[in-house]
Formats: C-alpha cells, structure tokens, sequence
C-alpha cells in the first residue's frame, strides 16, 4: 500500500510527511522530522517519555498513529522554550536540579506545562496524580514536583 | 554547608558546595540533549536481534538463507560470526570478565540459556524489512528442562545450564558440575563462641526478587566500520572505555581502531556497565559495510538486559541482654542469572559492615539458572545482604525492648573498627546519620492505626579507580574541562564547579565535556560512586599543572625567582618587593600571551584514585496499610546519609531520593514473575510495576558531612548507598504497622492481604 501523504502543524511550523499506517507520530516525530526530543521509553504508553499535546491535549505519541493527525496542531519538547527564553517550567526544572539523567524530561515538562494550562494552583497531590503517567527512575519524583509547583507559584503572581 | 577548602578565586568566591545550574542543562531541557536512540548517520541499516523463546534449548541448527535473500537484507550474523573465547578471568579496566560467558551472552553459541537470549542478528534498510528477515531465519532448537528458582537451582538433580561449572571455593574440587559456580566466606572471631554468649539468639529467612534497573532509556547502538577495520561506535554506557575493550575483545579488533562516544545517558543504575547491542551493531556493521542503528524495545530490556539477583538470605545474630551485638551469621544465594557473576561477594562483605561485630561468618552461593545474567545494580548485591540483616536488627530491638535507633547506636560502626571484610574504618558518618534522624521531627511524630514507623542503615564501600580528564585553558582565558566518565546525573555540574574553584575562574566559563576514548586516556566507567569523587580528584591533579605551569611563566614574565611567587585566591601574586612593581596574573591574563609565553595552557590528570571513603546511611519511613486491599502508602520519608563533602547539594540530594524511591519500588512492587514455562511474565512497564509520582511523598534528605580526609575536598562516594536501607526500613515499619514480620520481598498487595488473612486482621 501507498504511504499516506499527511500534512499537520508541529510547533507552529506547517510540516508535510509521508507515513506507514503502523507508523506512530512518535515514529514520525523521531525517524521523519527529526524531532528526537520526544523519547521512546517503552513504546507502550505507560512511561510518558514520548508526552506531547494533540490540539491541545495531552497524549503519548507512541499511542497516536501517524496518519492519524492529519491537520491537527502538535506541540514537543521542542516548542516549549520561546525564542531564546527557556518556559519558566524548564527554569525551574534546571534550579531545582529536578533532572539527572535527563532522558524522562522532556515528557515530564510537556505534561508539567500541561498541566499549568488548566490550573495555576494545583495541589501536591493533583501534581503527582497528573505525572503518574510519565515515569522518572534517578529522582524520585521530589525535585520534579517541587519544580512544577514553584512554577505555577511564580506565575500565579505573573 | 561544610568548610571552606582553601581554594577560592579572586574575587572569593567558592562554587563547590553550592548548587550551580548544570551546564548541560538547556540542552536536556529543550529536547536538544542526544541520547542513545537519538543518533543517526547517513545509509544506516536498521539492526533487530532474534532471540530464544525457550527458557533452555540446544541449538540445534541456525538456517539464515531465507533472511539472506530477502530484499533489503545486507547482513545476518550468528554465534558463527564470533570467535570463541577462552574460559579464563582477564581484566578488563578493573573487572575482571570470563569472555567466553560474554561471547555466549551477547549470542548464544551450544545453548539458549534464557527466555530473550540472543541467537541472531540482522541488519536491513528497515525496521519493517528486519522483523520479516527474523521471521525467516529458522533454528531448530531441542528444548531441555529448565531451572528458576534460586534454590531449585542448587538441587544436585537440578538442570544442569554448564556441564563445565565446578563450584569454586569449596574443598575438595567438586567431582561433578553444578549450577552452583562459587561459594565465598568472610569471617572474623569466632562466631561459635559468640552465640554461646549470647542472650538473645534470632535467626530468620529471607527472600528478594529480581528486580531491574529500570532506566529509561532501552539501550540503543550506532556502529560504523571502515573497509581497513576502523570502527566508531555510539552508545548509551556508563564506560565507554569498557565497552571498548568488550568490543575489540569480542570482535579481534585493536583497542585503538575502536573509538567509542558515550551518548547522553538515560538512567543506568548498574545496567549499562556491559555490552548487549554493541559488538552486534558492529559485527552487522563490518559485514553490511554500512552503518548499522539498533535499539532494543522495552520488552528486549526486561528480557535481555539487567537485572539484579532475587536471593535467600539466611541471618543469624547473637545479643546480650543489654544488646550488644556479639555473634552474627549469613548464609546467601544469589541467582547469578545464566552466566556466573551474581554480586553474592559484595552481598557478603556489606551484610554486617554497619556494626562492630566481633564475631562474624558469612557465606555466599553464586548460583546460575535460566534468567538472563544479572548485572550490576546500584550497590550490587548490598541492598539484599543488608535488607535481611536490618529485618534482625529490628527484631532485636523489639525482643529486647530497646529503641531502634538506640540499639545501633550501641553496635555501630565507627572510626577504628575493623569490619568484618578486612580494613579498618577510618572516619565514618554511621552514627552522625543515625543523631540525625533521631533529632527530626519526623522521628518524633505521632501515628495512627495501620500505620508504621521503620528505621534501617546501610552501608556501600564506593571506589576510585583509572581516571583521566584534561583542563585545557582557551585563548580568551575560558576552560575546557574533558572528562571521560558519562555524566548520569549530574556529573558535569560537580567537576565544573571544583575547576572553576581550582582555577579562580567562574563556573560559567569552564565547560565540561565528556570526551570519547580517543580524546582522554583510560577511564574505568561511572559505577561504584566513584565518578564524582575520582574525577574531582584528577581535575585538582590537572589544575596543579596548570598552577605550575603559570607560576612557571610568571617568574619568567616578572624575572623572578620561584620563592617570589604563589598562586593564591586565581591568580599568580608576586610576592615581597616583587609586588610593588607588578601586578597579579590571572588565568584570563596569562590567557592572552600565551603565544608568548610557551604556547598553549593545559593540564591532565591521569590518576588511579585511591581512598574512596565508605558511605553510610540511616533512612527513616512512615507508612500506612489498607488492611482491606494489602496495599501500602509511603506516607512520610527521611533519609540521613554521609557524603563526606557535598560539591554539588541538589545533586547529592537527588542520588539520596532517587535511590530510596528504587528502594520503595523493590520494597513492595517490583518483581520478575515467571511461568512455571519458564517465561517472563511481565516484561513491560504497565506489569512491573515502578514507583510514579503519585505513588510516593516528598523525600526528605539530610545531608551529613563527615569529610573524608583522602579527598582533596573531603568527597565521598553518594549514589549507591542510598539504595541499601530502603528495604530494611519498609519492612520494619510494616512490622510496625500490622504486626507481622514480612520475609520476602516484594511486600506486595495480595502478599501483604494473605498475610494479615492469615492473622484475621484483614477487617477494617
């Protein structure tokens, strides 16, 4: 069969790229765009690694198929920082040191970002319930979790 | 924080023991950061390994000519595509390997030995056309019994794995083989004696699971080789240089045709301390004559790689009345997987290292069965040894109506004792931890019903070893800092922040690296602890050259003689009348004249760093049962460990809860759960079951600093140790809570609800 010709919007950028039906969009982030800030953990959906937002809502890449977001809108890793401004969640991940290998925090900060877009004032325990999804094996939760609450402490007051 | 060093720069300020950003920061929080899987080259052939499906098979016959003629295959290798390799134990940096256990484990040669293990390799021009090429290669296996369990394995009717395995260590020579490749001792006093003392005599059994590492990142290789036998290799390794040496050993290359680049690296824990993809990427490389990319899935990670040993543990203390420790026994079994090589011997060394024993004996059994071949795990075989020990200690406690924290008071370990393994101690921070804890709030803090307080230590020795960076001062008077040693967690924020000390320079101006195996000489790899503790070290050797060095230049600069100059606070002062007529050189002024002055600025260190300084700990949990479901919460978690000198808190800090947060994890979930065919059950992260955010607290983490007067800046070794007293802590407080002394881990829900059906406590 053909490869699907699908066009879509990642981070802003219009981007058009050819897929295999059983191509993930994390395949496609990966292999096709380049775009290897999102990790492939587990390839089944329960390590978050691969977090992105699908029109808005978050999802692990490696359980949407590529030919299925056809004109929708995708932001990674790769969008969050501004030009040459990191997003205050990334600052506050790198103050707290809430990485140490590194490879978990790209998807904790798509989720953690997530997250500040529904609610500024989230609690310790809606913190840790909205990160179960993405597993982190070096820290133990306590850095990342303190990072995302400062964050969305810092931007309460703007 | 602790004391200042003596080295500051001019302007006075100190970087070590602050928490500076890492400098590899942005990149790893933008997505920037190359990983393992993140690296590709131009023509690479996708690689997939086929692996056994049997637990135990002999391999009859490998047929690849149907995978060979399928388009888009360029290459297929078997265990015909490596040498055999001698049965003998030959170093390796500081380990000493059996090659031809690692040949047959990266692809199985006479047997499949494990459910995963390897048997053939292919490289193809895609992911889709390498699956259907494995599908295609027919090997006939004969499927032989198999063996699981630990002590099923030891039975002399047991399947035999290595009709060529005689038990090492035992008199006489074993006339016939077994499964059971080593037995170790240690002892001290005489244990007999002791229990005879004794009042108080308790002895128990324990088990563990295997559990694994549980990095992230699967591991993942790149591998390019030229027509004249020049390989490149890319890889997610905590020791790019052992990979070499595995490499050019396994493959009959020269060490120096073989460069290999860490990637980034995506969790280890242990795991990435031995090759898996990598001699195959290259063997499919040389044959395909094209780059070769292969990465395992999460399924391959659990099945193929990893993990540590599931063991029994038999304890056996002896106490006075008053409670001093005055006899103690072990008896361990560790499943070494399919290959020899469990980690029994630091098991047996570490079981009673906390406590000033007298009369000690243990004895460690390093048994194969068909798992595949553990590796290593954060403080290999220590949290196992010391988990079942801790359980006794409690126990004591309990039985003889003494404060927990008390009763190890009495028997710690301090400076002067001799443990039991051999050296004696110098200063250690043992009983610093276990003040601290005792002085928190936490430990003072009421509970409730179902809920239970435990307390354990631990202790890990950490080590030194080969290690070598450079410190390169560029022309515009920044420093490029080489080290050679994968920066897991933190690394590069700890050494940049002793250079720029050493150096008076700020921290960001010196950029640390980590360089390939052609940029820097050998490094063992990051494991034991030691990499922020050898490589602080050889970076204040490097930088005393390049002090020599200015000092040098200077007195030719000022025409001076050497006693008129010193380097002080980063810069070179000149000393007496000299300094009346010129100024201080910093590092940024001999910078520019450097043309001048000698060309260019630069140190190395190259040292086998020596004095690693033990670490001990003392961790502190509160936990809740549900008496309905048997789960437990972790409601509340301390840990007070000592880190000698802390260069970097946050980082340190962090080594502290992530290493209890594993603890938790082996503690009450993680598992490898095997059909009776022999099969992991549960190869995938929905089935085994990590620690998520929502599943622990805030960890609390106490630094202790009792300096270790080996190290230029008082540094101890950190990651591993705090892995070691989780276990013993948990089970202690869910004695606390319910009453009943758990004895095998994990102490998971329908294990924790069994029991307390049994005791009819399972109402509400």
């Amino acid at each position: 069969m053909a490869k699907h010709h699908i066009e879509a919007t990642v981070n802003g950028d219009a981007v058009e790229f050819l897929c295999e039906t059983e191509d993930t969009l994390l395949d496609v982030l990966r292999d096709t765009l380049q775009l290897t800030g999102s990790k492939e953990g587990c390839a089944s959906g329960d390590c978050g690694a691969c977090s992105v937002t699908l029109d808005g809502r978050l999802v692990c890449s490696c359980l949407v198929l590529g030919c299925e977001v056809a004109g929708r809108k995708i932001e990674t890793i790769e969008g969050l920082a501004k030009g040459e401004t990191l997003h205050p969640l990334q600052k506050q991940f790198l103050e707290h040191a809430a990485l140490q290998c590194g490879i978990c925090t790209p998807g904790f900060l798509v989720a953690g970002k997530a997250l500040l877009e529904k609610t500024l004032d989230p609690t310790e325990t809606e913190v840790r319930y909205w990160l179960a999804g993405n597993l982190c094996r070096c820290t133990g939760y306590d850095k990342i979790v303190s990072a995302v609450m400062d964050t969305a402490a810092a931007m309460r007051k703007g | 924080m602790g004391e200042t060093n003596g080295h500051s720069q001019a302007n006075g300020q100190h970087y070590v023991g602050t928490r500076q950003i890492r400098p590899d920061g942005a990149d790893k929080v933008t997505g920037r950061a190359r990983f393992g899987a993140d690296y590709n080259l131009a023509g690479q052939l996708i690689g997939r390994v086929l692996r056994s499906p049997h637990p135990h098979a002999r391999i009859v016959s490998i047929d690849t000519s149907k995978a060979e003629a399928l388009p888009g295959v360029k290459a297929v290798i078997t265990r015909q595509d490596f040498a055999d390799q001698p049965s003998e134990f030959i170093p390796a940096g500081e380990m000493m390997m059996n090659y031809k256990d690692v040949v047959r484990n990266v692809m199985a040669r006479e047997k499949a030995l494990y459910e995963g293990h390897a048997v053939a390799a292919v490289a193809a021009t895609s992911t889709a056309i390498a699956r259907r090429a494995l599908k295609l290669i027919d090997v006939k296996y004969e499927v032989l019994p198999h063996v699981i369990d630990v002590v099923e394995a030891m039975r002399p009717d047991a399947p035999l794995l290595h009709d060529d395995l005689f038990t090492v260590g035992v008199e006489p020579k074993p006339e016939k083989p077994s499964n059971i490749a080593k037995r170790v001792e240690i002892k001290q006093g005489d244990v007999a004696a002791g229990f005879k003392k004794a009042d108080l005599i308790i002895e128990r059994e324990f088990k563990t699971a295997p559990v694994h590492q549980g990095y992230i990142e699967p591991h993942a290789a790149l591998a390019t080789v030229s027509e004249d036998g020049s390989t490149e290799l890319w890889t997610t390794t905590q020791g790019h240089f052992i990979v070499r040496a595995h490499c050019a050993r396994l493959l009959g290359l020269d060490i120096g045709k073989v460069r290999v680049t860490a990637t980034e690296i995506g969790g280890g824990f242990g795991g990435k301390t031995v090759v898996y993809l990598e001699p195959l990427a290259i063997a499919l490389s040389k044959k395909a004559k094209r780059p070769v990319k292969m990465v395992m899935s999460r399924e391959e990670v659990f099945k193929a790689s990893g993990p540590t040993s599931g063991a029994t543990v038999r304890v056996k203390m002896g106490a006075t009345k008053d409670g001093k420790f005055v006899a103690a026994f072990a008896e361990l079994k560790y499943q070494a997987g399919a290959f020899q090589g469990s980690p029994v011997q630091p098991g047996t060394m570490c079981a009673y290292a906390p406590y000033d024993i007298e009369n000690v004996h243990v004895i460690g059994y390093d048994v194969v069965s068909n798992r595949p071949k553990v590796a290593a795990y954060r403080a290999p075989g220590a949290p196992i040894s010391e988990y079942a020990v801790e359980s006794v200690v409690d126990e004591i406690a309990k039985k003889l109506g003494l404060d927990p924290i008390e009763l190890r008071m009495m028997n710690a370990a301090h400076e002067g004792t001799k443990a039991a393994y051999g050296p004696k101690f110098g200063p250690i921070g043992l009983e610093e931890t276990l003040n601290s804890i005792k002085k928190t709030e936490h430990w003072n803090t009421p509970l409730r019903k179902w809920q239970g307080r435990g307390v354990a230590s631990g202790f890990w020795f950490n080590i030194g070893g080969e290690t070598s960076v450079s410190l390169t001062v560029n022309e515009d008077g920044t420093i490029s800092l080489m080290a050679g040693t994968p920066d897991i967690g933190g690394l590069r924020a700890s050494l940049a922040s002793v250079a720029a000390d050493e150096l008076g320079v700020s921290y960001d101006k010196v950029r640390p690296i980590i360089g390939d195996t052609g940029s820097l000489g050998f490094n063992f790899l990051t494991g034991g602890s030691r990499s922020a503790f050898s490589g602080s070290m050889a970076i204040v050797e490097a930088a005393k050259q390049i002090k020599a060095e200015l000092c040098a230049r200077a007195c030719k600069l000022w025409e001076a003689k050497p006693d008129q100059v010193e380097w002080k606070d980063g810069a070179v002062r000149p000393l007496g009348a000299l300094a009346e007529k010129v100024k201080p050189m910093t590092i940024a002024d001999f910078a520019k004249v450097s043309g001048k002055t000698g060309g260019p600025i630069g140190g190395v260190g190259r040292i086998n760093a020596q004095g690693a300084g033990p670490s001990f700990g003392t961790h502190l949990v509160d936990l809740e049962v549900d008496p309905e479901t048997g789960r437990t919460t972790i409601l509340r978690y301390t840990v007070a460990q000592d880190a000698g000198r802390a260069l970097h808190p946050a980082y340190v800090e962090g080594q502290f809860q992530g290493g209890a947060v594993q603890g938790i994890g082996w503690a009450l979930n993680e598992e490898y759960v095997y059909g009776t065919d022999g099969k992991l059950q549960n190869a995938g992260f929905l089935d085994y079951r990590m620690p998520v955010a929502s599943d622990v607290p805030m960890i609390d983490a106490i630094l202790v600093e009792v300096g270790n007067p080996k190290h230029p800046y008082g540094v101890r070794g950190v990651g591993e140790t705090p892995i070691v007293p989780p276990l013993g802590a948990i089970a202690n407080a869910m004695e606390n809570a319910t009453g009943i002394r758990f004895t095998e881990l994990p102490m998971s829900p329908p294990k924790v609800l069994k029991a307390l059906k049994e005791k009819g406590l399972n109402k509400v």
